[in-house]
């Protein structure tokens, strides 16, 4: 038995097994998982729309926190589109679609945090739609003064927890946030060295592969997914039948919301890119270190927050220049070249490239762009493109 | 729709205007006039936005405010805005993001001359009131780069639930009382004055007071004025640069002396083609307008004998009528409100109730929303929007699609079509409950 759950120990996975466990998890738009978890313990499930929640809060009153990432290409929007005009992303339709057609009726609410104007109006909409369910717009502050902008997002986590509670969850305790604080940052650190494992052995840990385990991770709870994670970085280091390839090292942005097909993230490494970094599923690092355990859990959170976050197009860059974190990303992870990847119509992506570029130009530094839909289907252009660019990169670099 | 009826909706009247016209071209003329002269002047402008201006605080501390968004929609109205969209295409902008950015990069990139024909000056400051709009935090991070000069940046919380937390209020107060105010204090080179703000506020609800008076006019059968295409003009000066001055008290007190002249006459709006002698279809619009064409999209309605009684586009600045006024008693609590309480920035549900309450309060027989691709703010969830209002209050809604100021998005033999079939659908309705 595996002690205190009365359930039989399963056997250990190897890593194809591991990864097809994690690829089915991806697949399972009815959110299996998610059904067993509250059949099994009786609690809240709530979603939440990209980039970040901090989901130490929800596990500490006894939610699974349940990431929402839209769809893949094999869903087909009937509903969704008739709820948005064609110039608007898709991420939205696709969410829609699986509302309506039952997919997400296990989840208890959704939480839709600061991130666009689509994101935004979908929260609004969902309260129509779906009158029974939490729906819960999580603002984010833009004013990273702890007495300003982190006196609000207090604010707004305090009624997060306010709400979870009203649902059922269980009421705020200081000590079960600091315990919930503690797992997220093992999370986090094991998620940070598989990327730097990546950075180190790209061969190793293919994107489309980790891409995959890091979605899986989104719909159980943090204590399975840190085993799962912990397993495959274990598996993945130790794969010595992997082997290295002379491919051009991309730095790939732009993904943090909508994200690419997995077809795509494969043909991009099939056109000869060991991706080396990247924006997929940034929750597991939207904090880039560890939050301290001690004093105030909420605090700790707050000034996490305000002070230790990705640089994303989403926040407002009060100090120093747009684009330094990208241009030190792409240092510290020895990319050539970086691939500007935005979903159409991701107006934060879009909007924050020509920067971005100016950025990259100024570093000289290689790139290119293009976008994608998370249903694109037609990858053959992408990867000519692509192709090229890995092409360019190891014909004329210096190095 | 037939000849026949499109030619008895208007009746020409020239090209005579009213006075409340000639006193607004002249405010404004004036204002762009100091902009030119800023550099010679030494005057320091500020550059900001419609939704959560705050205009009073600029002016009392000497600020000329500009306003890149209608800098934008006045250069697509002068046909300006297809060169400078593709010049920004050109530089690296992407097709798929908001054409008032696009528009303003090129037309700085042009020389920055202005709607009048002169230079506008470089900002001495960009006031990012972010209010409603996750667009305006990208387009000021994009014109620093192109200015170098500093931001004074105010987050401006959503109101999901169509209310205003105490949380909200405190937010925006400590923003603009510990980052807005001092920086503001140090481009300008002056103090705070509170008093002198207030006075400010003050003549802003006197203000607000006439325009709300004018813009329920339209409650009117027949209606006045028309509150889309025409009101457009009329919010004009209290949503750029001449809230809580004198002239614009006198130009609102002008105006709604006019609107009382036309409704004792019993006369309807006067629109660029004439007066619409027959109100044969009164509509609320929700949406902002299309600028590259406005003229010819408002004849499509005028020629149809479809006023719009109502709109959305008019509170974008402001929702005075729902009561909101600026209170000179508690000035940086209802900035705060102000800012908060802008159209844009109110949850969807919110956004429909009162669409909703405008079909029912103005007598309207239907809505029409014009979805435009570069504002997700307001376009992205229009279609629920729609379903809903048409299910809240019975009358059924159009839904017809433009851009903002490009003009490749604005194709008029489709837009034509579809507001005759609509215009012909609610007149089949009307015979329908006749019979």
């Amino acid at each position: 038995m595996t002690p205190g759950t009365g359930v039989p120990p399963a056997p250990v996975p190897d890593l194809d097994a591991l990864v097809a466990q994690a690829d089915a998890r991806y697949r399972d738009y009815r959110l299996s998982s998610v059904q067993s978890w509250k059949a099994r313990t009786g609690g809240l499930a709530i979603g939440y729309m990209p980039i970040y929640i901090p989901a130490e809060i929800l596990h500490a009153q006894g939610v699974l926190p349940v990431g929402l990432m839209g769809a893949r290409d094999d869903l087909e929007i009937i509903k969704g589109d008739a709820y948005y005009q064609s110039y608007i992303c898709h991420i939205p339709r696709s969410t829609i679609e699986l509302g309506l057609n039952g997919s997400l009726n296990c989840l208890d609410g959704v939480i839709f945090p600061a991130i666009c104007d689509v994101i935004r109006n979908l929260s609004g909409m969902w309260q129509t739609l779906f009158p029974g369910k939490l729906v819960r717009y999580l603002d984010v502050p833009q004013n990273f003064d702890p007495q300003i902008g982190g006196r609000f997002y207090r604010d707004e986590l305090e009624s997060l927890i306010a709400d979870l509670a009203a649902r059922g969850a269980r009421s705020y305790d200081a000590a079960a946030l600091s315990a919930s604080i503690g797992l997220y940052n093992t999370l986090r650190r094991i998620v940070r060295d598989l990327y730097e494992l990546r950075r180190g052995e790209p061969w190793k840990v293919p994107t489309a592969e980790l891409y995959v385990m890091l979605r899986s991770t989104l719909v159980i709870p943090v204590e399975e997914a840190i085993a799962v994670l912990d397993r495959y970085r274990t598996l993945v280091a130790d794969a010595s039948d992997r082997q290295p390839l002379d491919q051009a090292r991309v730095l790939l942005t732009g993904s943090f919301c909508e994200q690419p097909p997995i077809g795509l993230i494969r043909t991009l490494e099939r056109s000869g890119c060991y991706i080396v970094d990247d924006d997929f599923v940034q929750i597991h690092r939207w904090i880039k270190s560890d939050i301290p355990t001690d004093g105030d859990p909420l605090e700790r959170l707050v000034m996490a927050f305000l002070t230790d976050v990705v640089a994303s197009p989403t926040r407002y860059i009060d100090k120093g220049e747009k684009g330094a974190e990208l241009i030190e990303r792409a240092r510290a992870s020895g990319a050539e070249g970086v691939l500007f990847c935005a979903p159409s119509f991701c107006d934060p992506a879009l909007l924050d490239q020509p920067m971005a570029v100016r950025a990259v130009e100024r570093a000289k530094v290689a790139w290119t762009a293009f976008k994608y839909s998370e249903n694109t289907g037609q990858f053959q252009v992408i990867r000519e493109q692509a192709g090229t660019f890995a092409d360019s990169i190891k014909l004329w670099s210096e190095a | 729709m037939s000849e026949s009826v499109t030619a008895g909706a208007t009746k020409s009247s020239g090209s005579k205007k009213d006075v409340s016209q000639l006193r607004q071209k002249e405010m404004i003329a004036k204002h762009f006039d100091r902009l030119a002269a800023a550099p010679d002047t030494g005057e320091k402008s500020a550059y900001t936005f419609v939704p959560g201006n705050l205009t009073e605080l600029l002016l009392s501390f000497d600020l000329l405010p500009v306003l890149p968004e209608i800098n934008s929609l006045q250069s697509a109205m002068r046909g300006k805005t297809a060169e400078y969209i593709a010049l920004a295409e050109k530089l690296g902008h992407s097709e798929d993001v908001c054409t008032y950015v696009k528009s303003d990069i090129g037309m700085m990139k042009s020389g920055n001359i202005g709607p009048t024909g002169q230079r506008l000056p470089n900002p001495d400051v960009l006031l990012l009131s972010y209010t409603g709009c996750f667009t305006f935090l990208k387009w000021f991070e994009l014109l620093r780069e192109e200015y170098h000069c500093p931001i004074a940046m105010m987050h401006v919380p959503y109101q999901p639930d169509g209310r205003i937390t105490p949380s909200m209020r405190d937010y925006v107060v400590k923003q603009l009382k510990d980052e807005i105010i001092p920086k503001l204090e140090q481009i300008s080179g002056r103090a705070y004055d509170e008093d002198r703000l207030r006075e400010h506020l003050r003549l802003a609800a006197q203000a607000e007071d006439d325009l709300v008076w004018v813009l329920q006019a339209a409650k009117h059968r027949p209606s006045p004025i028309d509150a889309y295409f025409g009101a457009v003009y009329y919010v004009g000066p209290i949503f750029s640069a001449f809230r809580g001055t004198p002239a614009a008290v006198e130009y609102y007190r002008a105006l709604r002396s006019e609107i009382e002249d036309r409704i004792a006459l019993g006369l309807g709006p006067v629109t660029p083609d004439g007066e619409i002698e027959q109100e044969r279809y009164r509509v609320v619009v929700e949406g902002p307008p299309n600028w590259t064409s406005f003229r010819q999209f408002w004849k499509m309605f005028a020629d149809e004998g479809a006023v719009a009684v109502a709109s959305t586009y008019t509170k974008v600045g402001g929702v005075y009528d729902l009561g909101f006024r600026h209170d000179p008693s508690r000035p940086l609590e209802t900035l705060a409100e102000y800012c908060l309480g802008c159209y844009t920035n109110l949850g969807l549900p919110t956004r429909i109730n009162l669409l909703a309450q405008y079909v029912k309060e103005y007598g309207a027989d239907g809505f029409l929303i014009n979805s435009v691709k570069s504002c997700n703010s307001f376009s992205a969830g229009q279609l629920h929007i729609m379903r809903e209002v048409e299910r809240i209050s019975g009358k059924p809604g159009g839904f017809i699609e433009s851009d903002l100021v490009d003009p490749r998005y604005f194709s008029a033999a489709n837009i034509k079509n579809r507001l005759e079939s609509y215009f012909q659908m609610l007149e089949q309705k009307r015979l329908g409950g006749a019979a």
